[in-house]
């Protein structure tokens, strides 16, 4: 490509721009970001377990009562950690169903206004995010019981 | 809306020669009944920006040359009703996740390289037939319905700017080629799977879509690329899994037949013309 032409590729910002806004885009990119979030988490989980090598009182005063780890902005952070995970495993079926050709449909002769496999998906994808949302109200729950 | 008033159209300006970024400008058009943003580009280029760059052929939803980002949208100008966007103001841009030649005009270049990498014709084992045709192949309908509505791509670009995995993976070829690639799969008078699959069961290929589904949203011609992208990743993990029974490519109608008659396939009339 000619040095002169101007380089109109989105970048990250395509992942939430440039399209014709379906539901669908929005599960694309929280997917992505909830994915990068576990992943992030499972390297803290990883230090911090650690802490257990250097002996019980670095443990207890990362995880003991009134230990750095129980302030409540980790808590807070453990339920979103909880929350990205109903999403990501709702839409991670939802995506391998999809993927494997179940919920998009049959090919269709294509006629005004055009019915797509966005709707012929939409079913599944409303029952998966329905049970995901259930199963993040239900630990929402456990997590102010305790 | 009436036809005395005017709509603004804020169109996104780009000349290589003397810019090194792109800047907007915005123009006055006289509204008038069923005008499309194709009419209000012409409009324009006429009255108050000759030197106005854009592309465009059939002004039919045809040809697929006017593909253009519309408010927001990726769709073909001569296809979008000024009327139907409901706005005061109509923003053009060229397509996204290209390189912009100048003004709204895309280099679409490297979609025809990723089309051509997937090779976009019936591929068969009888040179011969392929090269001197005797006679047509038969197909059914129904195994007409199962390519044809992939068939009514204009390769627009507009699910390649749609796409949210184009934006950040150069190298993932996008809806339009794998959709294509499905197409010619799907074909019963086509023998190329295999080296179909090659071309796009790899990193950044087939697999790298995730149903972000914006391709199908954006398509003026309702192909439905994501369908055509999930079914074929369906028939390369069936394929691995050897769950996927392939059959030979149909023979010919008329002529020398490659490999038989189907069951319940009637014998063609004779030629017409002789």
């Amino acid at each position: 490509m000619s040095s002169k032409s101007y380089d109109n590729h989105l970048g990250i910002k395509g992942w939430a721009l440039g399209g014709a806004w379906s539901p669908e885009r929005y599960l694309y990119t929280l997917h992505r970001v909830t994915g990068l979030g576990i992943l992030s988490y499972f390297l803290l989980h990883i230090l911090v377990t650690t802490s257990r090598a250097f002996g019980p009182a670095q443990w207890n005063a990362l995880l003991g009562d009134g230990g750095f780890l129980r302030h409540p902005v980790f808590v807070v952070g453990e339920f979103l950690v909880l929350a990205a995970f109903g999403f990501h495993a709702a839409n991670g079926v939802r995506l391998i169903l999809i993927e494997l050709g179940f919920a998009v449909g049959r090919p269709i002769e294509p006629v005004y206004p055009y019915k797509t496999s966005l709707h012929a998906s939409r079913f599944v994808t409303v029952v998966l995010m329905l049970a995901g949302a259930a199963f993040i109200v239900l630990g929402g729950l456990e997590f102010l019981r305790h | 809306m009436s036809e005395s008033k005017t709509i603004h159209f804020r169109i996104r300006k780009f000349n290589p020669e003397t810019d090194p970024a792109p800047s907007w400008k915005t123009f006055a058009v006289p509204f008038a009944k069923g005008m499309t943003v194709l009419d209000g580009l012409h409009w324009i280029k006429r009255n108050q920006d000759t030197g106005l760059a854009f592309r465009y052929s059939c002004r039919m939803g045809v040809c697929g040359s006017c593909g253009m980002l519309i408010n927001g949208r990726p769709t073909l100008a001569c296809n979008t009703q000024v009327a139907a966007l409901k706005a005061a103001m109509v923003v053009v841009a060229p397509l996204p996740n290209f390189h912009t030649v100048r003004d709204l005009v895309p280099d679409l270049t490297p979609m025809f390289e990723k089309h051509q990498a997937i090779r976009p014709f019936i591929l068969r084992e009888d040179k011969g037939e392929m090269d001197a045709p005797t006679a047509e192949f038969y197909q059914t309908p129904h195994e007409l319905e199962e390519y044809l509505q992939f068939s009514f791509c204009i390769r627009c670009g507009a699910c390649m700017a749609a796409c949210p995995t184009m934006a950040t993976d150069r190298d993932y070829p996008g809806p339009m080629p794998l959709a294509q690639a499905y197409r010619y799969s799907a074909d019963s008078r086509d023998g190329g799977f295999a080296e179909r699959a090659k071309a796009v069961d790899r990193k950044s290929g087939v697999f790298s879509c995730h149903f972000g589904s914006e391709c199908s949203a954006a398509c003026p011609k309702g192909v439905d690329p994501a369908k055509a992208i999930q079914l074929m990743k369906r028939r390369l993990v069936f394929d691995y899994l050897r769950l996927f029974k392939a059959k030979k490519p149909c023979g010919g109608v008329h002529g020398q037949r490659t490999t038989g008659r189907r069951e319940g396939i009637p014998e063609a009339p004779e030629y017409t013309i002789k």
